[in-house]
């Protein structure tokens, strides 16, 4: 008998119709159905969600810490790119 | 049998078979093999205690004593339950609750599907409300029979022989007595003959998807509906009503 | 959720590799008030010192589960027996999140389980004490989640992400945890002569074990401080123990049963109550495996856990057989 720990997954539950799944933590469950039933059961016990979706943990493609000024910080100074960095004349509406 | 003691006698071997599953379930709490199955035994604990709580107090409205939900659960003695059989049976280990559940829900599911439609309008209304949490408990023990009988061989034989050992115990889902034969004339109730054709049906495609086989025609137990049990039953009402009887006039 | 200053036993290492300068940035980050997250670069003491704590924090979810479990069979009425069982059930939950916040910091839950079953891990010394009549379910969730809450709500703050986000989840879930405590509490209190006088006898057995809970004295505790400074610990054992029994005493007032210290009094001039000295050797006993419990609980746990050997490796070997037929 295999005695490795059955595999880590990570829980998404969209809380209503009209909004997106959010992260609501990690199970271990030995296949993909099982870890469906395992997010029900664990993550849906107060009316959390109406829908889930289950993905293996390794499966996840994430981005890398040491990384995080390369990846995020040039992002930063383009101010331009948000509404508030425009400057609207006293009169003007609708804009 | 008046046609309300009928209902009344009805409504309490629903809710009765309802507790004494939900108390051999809650017996294996902090016992399951993974921490996940914990939240799924009490999730579906939870589900049988909800659902006794209205059959009985249903029972109770039906009779007009002002009996209430507990006093059914603790007050009555061994002769008064009339839950089927299977449900009283010790849990054994995973494998047999799991066959337990399963035989028992498979058949648990088409009666509530045709109580839905009897003409008792509480009775309809908890059984339209009990069969969602079935449906789902069904899923889930499918799904477990079928990862023990393909798992390892030591598992197959394993689950196998718990088949074998329940299996005695559900001929007595579908013998019906004079409370069936009355209950499906005066209030549309459930046909059991064509229930046991749905069950079978379902149960032979799981075991055989679980490359398990269904037991022989053999000898049927029964007598849980009729108030006659087996030893173990005198131990679980002992245990679970022991604070009820020991301090009877008091509130909890 | 029930931890302890459980910050005995520690022995970390520190590793080498580590320079000023990481450790300065590190310290930087946690007193901005950034939470950390768990690929970020950490000092191993720190990791260390999460791993350690959060497990154990888990393992006490997983052996609480026990003494409540003992009176879930036994519950006096159908709702009563319902609500045991979700909060019960809310423990695994929690043990269930703790792992995997610990789990994020690289170590498995097959390990951290391993350790319980072995003795190595230890967990909430209180769940060594035995559960004799109802009302200790009364007083197990009126004062051991009530000295649980008083831990577990700082946490939430804690400077690591997981932890902290999953101590979010776990409070608000145990919200209901210790007012169903209370609620029997005062049921009993109102019930029968023979009812109080159970009240009054849980009190009497739990109300120390519950302040031990908080750990040991400031005084005394290792690495209060540290943990402090990485703001994994927001208040020290001593404030969480008096605002504990602050709160406390007045509801065993309300109640009309009496607190078992004759030391205890109300200070005017602080606002505060003054109790008496626990009785550390007692602390020591217990955590060092000798309550009147400590046997039993790890039997149980490990009694379950070989039966179920069979069953994960049923499951495993499905999926495996799944995998290789979805190959073909």
């Amino acid at each position: 008998m295999s005695k490795q720990e059955w595999p880590l997954y990570e829980v998404f539950i969209r809380s209503k119709a009209g909004l997106s799944h959010r992260h609501a933590g990690s199970l271990h469950a030995a296949d993909d159905q099982m870890a469906l039933s395992n997010a029900r059961d664990t993550y849906t016990r107060r009316s959390e969600g109406v829908s889930l979706w289950v993905v293996r943990s390794d499966r996840i493609v994430a981005s890398d810490p040491t990384e995080t000024s390369a990846f995020f910080e040039p992002a930063e100074d383009k101010i331009y790119r948000h509404p508030t960095f425009y400057e609207i004349p006293e009169g003007v509406e609708n804009l | 049998m008046s046609a309300d003691q009928t209902l009344i006698a009805y409504t309490l071997r629903l809710a009765d078979n309802a507790l004494i599953l939900a108390q051999r379930m809650i017996e294996l709490v902090a016992a399951e093999p993974e921490l996940e199955e914990e939240l799924a035994n009490a999730n579906f604990a939870l589900d049988y205690i909800g659902q006794a709580r209205m059959l009985y107090s249903h029972a109770g409205e039906l009779e007009g004593n002002g009996r209430s939900e507990d006093e059914f659960a603790f007050m009555r003695d061994e002769h008064e339950f009339r839950n089927l059989l299977l449900l009283e049976q010790p849990n054994g280990h995973f494998g047999d609750a799991l066959v337990r559940q399963f035989l028992f829900e498979a058949f648990y599911l088409h009666l509530l599907e045709a109580l839905i439609a009897c003409s008792d309008q509480g009775l309809s209304e908890i059984a339209a409300r009990a069969i969602k949490e079935v449906k789902y408990h069904n899923r889930h023990s499918a799904q477990w029979l079928v990862r023990l009988g393909d798992g390892t061989e030591f598992s197959r034989e394993r689950v196998q022989a718990s088949l074998d050992n329940a299996w005695r115990y559900t001929g007595e889902m579908f013998t019906g007595d004079d409370i069936d034969v009355a209950f499906q004339r005066d209030f549309d109730g459930p046909n059991l003959n064509a229930i046991r054709d749905l069950w079978k049906r379902d149960v032979e495609r799981t075991v055989t998807e679980a490359t398990l086989r269904l037991p022989d025609e053999q000898w049927m137990v029964s007598g849980g509906k009729q108030g006659q049990h087996s030893e173990h039953f005198g131990f679980l009402l002992a245990e679970m009503q022991y604070l009820q009887r020991s301090f009877p006039s008091a509130t909890w | 959720m029930y931890t302890q200053g459980l910050d005995q036993a520690g022995n970390d290492k520190q590793s080498g590799v580590e320079t000023a300068e990481q450790l300065a940035a590190f310290q930087k980050r946690v007193d901005a008030e950034e939470k950390i997250e768990a690929k970020d670069w950490m000092p191993e003491a720190y990791r260390r010192t999460l791993i350690r704590q959060i497990s154990q924090h888990a393992h006490s979810e997983i052996i609480g589960m026990q003494p409540e479990g003992n009176w879930l069979t036994r519950a006096p009425s159908l709702k009563r027996k319902a609500i045991l069982l979700a909060k019960v059930q809310d423990e695994a939950g929690h043990g269930l999140y703790l792992y995997s916040a610990a789990e994020t910091l690289g170590v498995s839950r097959d390990q951290m389980v391993a350790d319980l079953l072995s003795g190595k891990a230890k967990y909430s010394s209180i769940f060594n004490y035995p559960t004799l009549t109802w009302a200790d379910i009364g007083a197990i969730g009126w004062l051991v989640d009530g000295a649980a809450i008083m831990n577990q709500i700082p946490l939430c703050r804690c400077s690591y992400g997981p932890y902290a986000r999953a101590m979010v989840r776990v409070c608000k879930e145990e919200s209901f945890h210790q007012r169903q405590g209370f609620d029997i509490m005062l049921t009993l209190c109102r019930g029968t002569a023979a009812q109080k006088a159970m009240a009054q006898d849980a009190l009497n057995r739990w109300w120390w074990p519950s302040l031990m809970m908080f750990g040991p004295n400031d005084t005394e505790s290792k690495h209060s401080a540290q943990s402090m400074a990485w703001k994994i610990k927001r208040f020290s054992n001593d404030e969480l123990r008096q605002k504990f029994v602050d709160v406390t005493v007045q509801q065993a007032e309300f109640l009309g049963i009496r607190v078992p210290d004759d030391e205890l009094s109300f200070d005017p001039e602080s606002g505060h109550y003054t109790f008496g000295e626990i009785d550390w050797q007692e602390f020591i006993d217990v955590v060092a495996g000798n309550g009147p419990c400590n046997k039993q609980r790890l039997e149980k746990r490990q009694y379950a856990h070989n039966e179920g050997e069979w069953v994960r490796a049923a499951a495993q070997a499905y999926a495996s057989k799944q995998a290789a037929r979805a190959a073909a």
